[in-house]
């Protein structure tokens, strides 16, 4: 049993240190500021809930895992709105993505 | 390994202030800033000091960024052109780092069990705090008992630092050019961020209030719980806009605040003297000298959080006001 | 175990950074500062576990509470000097 929490949780760390690197890359590699915020924001949230569930397992029931729920519940509702607070700023400043379909070629077709 | 870590976070670091120095758009500059303060509290975190990594993250990234955005609201956003006289700044500026450094030479190692402050001083803390004290942060113990006198310096300085910016800012308003109900609405019209951010304010100040009394038993106290609690009002006035923030705490009871965390701090420490001990002596506070010394803590650290709380939000709303 | 997540974090870090320092918008610093927080949090979280002392946890809550109130101070900013350029702009004309 012991053994079994700690591959799954090592499986976890694993891949969420993965997804943080993906996502790191992704936001340096990018073309454009969408497609950025796009690979941050994904793996933000993909990358916490992965390393923090791996730790939670190691953790066991102790207060330390219920500090860790609170962590991962304010990650989750804040990253999210910060990411997309900072999209509709950019997209209200005038910042137009680079796949963005010309509107006349839309009308004529 | 964790010494591979650290070094790497302080090059990250130096690579951060250079960029803040060379770029001169001084919003980049700010960012830059919010960074270095979040690589500095990572590099406190993994020497294993606790409480200042703490104060660090809420003051350093958090509230100092809010400050300088706002400052930076009032000022135009790029630098202006350099003065003249470079070299002898250079030469000043490396001599001094030079003797630095020289300095550093008769320093112990790092992590040296030989250290004085690891032979003297800190078995001392560590053996008389349980005796004295019986908290079991012993930074705590140090900096609210033991050195209380330095703290009642710093609550001092936080003091005049507000009453510095309030002397400078307070009461004259700028010529505003906006019309007034467009600038107070805040973020209103933007929903998510205003939902979001509602939910969240009462945890962030029930987290400043944990912080604030579990500092003698974990990394909090008095000036972290402050931030934290500074940090929440002003999320308040961004979502919904200032003039609604003043209406929730308005500016007298602000100076109230400022006024009363100095007060209760050394009004602690009078009570030392009228009970028949000495100035900040805390063990005749009750029958029990040990539990004289933790109510005193107590009563020490709730000052400094109401002190902090008072300066940083008279700070921000001073800000905020000249650009009406 | 925990070592491979504190590294891929810390290199992470690092490559936000370089997006702070490269990025030709503000709007692309803002986003690496904002990815830089959260990275905070989970190495603060990791390397609490890694020292074996649970209670330091407060950090990454800590953090991730002002992160949160750092981006949308940004968005204030942007937003308040759109209306005071839109204003003068107006007044100019």
């Amino acid at each position: 049993m012991a053994a079994l929490i700690d591959t799954l949780s090592w499986v976890l760390l694993t891949l969420g240190g993965l997804s943080v690197l993906i996502g790191g890359i992704g936001a340096l590699r990018m073309p454009d500021l969408y497609t950025r915020m796009h690979a941050a924001s994904v793996t933000d949230s993909m990358g916490a809930i992965l390393v923090l569930a791996g730790i939670m397992l190691q953790a066991g029931w102790s207060l330390a895992t219920i500090k860790l729920i609170a962590i991962l519940l304010f990650l989750l509702l804040t990253s999210p709105t910060s990411s997309y607070a900072l999209a509709s700023a950019a997209l209200l400043a005038g910042k137009r993505p680079l796949a963005e379909i010309p509107q006349d070629q839309e009308e004529s077709e | 390994m964790i010494v591979i870590f650290g070094i790497f976070l302080l090059t990250l670091l130096v690579i951060t202030a250079i960029g803040i120095v060379r770029t001169d758009n001084l919003f980049v500059a700010v960012m830059l800033m919010g960074i270095a303060s979040l690589l500095i509290a990572a590099n406190f975190f993994l020497l294993d000091a606790a409480d200042v990594a703490l104060t660090e993250a809420a003051v350093g990234a958090g509230i100092s960024t809010v400050l300088f955005l706002s400052a930076l609201a009032l000022t135009s956003e790029r630098e202006r052109a350099k003065s003249s006289n470079r070299i002898l700044s250079f030469i000043v500026v490396a001599a001094a780092a030079l003797i630095i450094i020289y300095a550093t030479f008769d320093k112990p190692r790092f992590g040296d069990p030989e250290a004085p402050v690891q032979t003297h001083v800190a078995p001392w803390y560590l053996e008389k705090t349980p005796e004295y004290i019986d908290i079991p942060n012993v930074v705590t113990a140090v900096l609210g008992s033991f050195r209380g006198y330095d703290t009642l310096g710093e609550v001092f300085v936080v003091f005049t630092a507000g009453i510095g910016v309030l002397f400078l800012l307070g009461g004259g308003k700028a010529a505003g050019v906006i019309p007034q109900d467009k600038i107070n609405e805040g973020l209103r019209h933007h929903l998510i961020p205003r939902v979001v951010g509602r939910v969240l304010i009462p945890f962030i100040l029930l987290f400043g209030l944990y912080v604030q009394f579990h500092g003698e038993y974990g990394p909090g106290g008095g000036f972290q719980a402050g931030a934290i609690i500074a940090a929440s009002v002003i999320l308040f006035a961004l979502l919904e806009g200032e003039q609604r923030a003043l209406s929730v705490l308005p500016e007298r009871a602000l100076l109230g605040l400022i006024a009363c965390g100095p007060l209760l701090y050394g009004g602690v420490g009078l009570a030392g003297i009228v009970l028949g001990g000495n100035f900040l002596d805390y063990s005749v506070l009750s029958s029990d000298p040990v539990k004289g010394q933790q109510l005193g803590i107590l009563l020490i650290e709730a000052g400094v959080g109401i002190s902090v709380t008072g300066v940083l939000l008279a700070i921000f709303h001073a800000f905020a006001a000249r650009g009406r | 175990m925990y070592y491979a997540v504190t590294i891929a974090t810390l290199v992470t870090m690092g490559l936000a950074l370089v997006r702070a320092l490269l990025g030709p918008s503000v709007y692309d610093r803002v986003l690496a500062v904002n990815m830089f927080g959260t990275k905070t949090v989970l190495l603060l979280s990791v390397i609490a576990f890694l020292y074996g002392r649970p209670d330091f946890l407060d950090l990454a809550l800590a953090y991730a509470l002002i992160n949160f109130i750092g981006v949308l101070a940004v968005l204030e900013f942007f937003r308040s000097r759109a209306l005071r350029r839109s204003a003068e702009h107006g007044e100019g004309q």
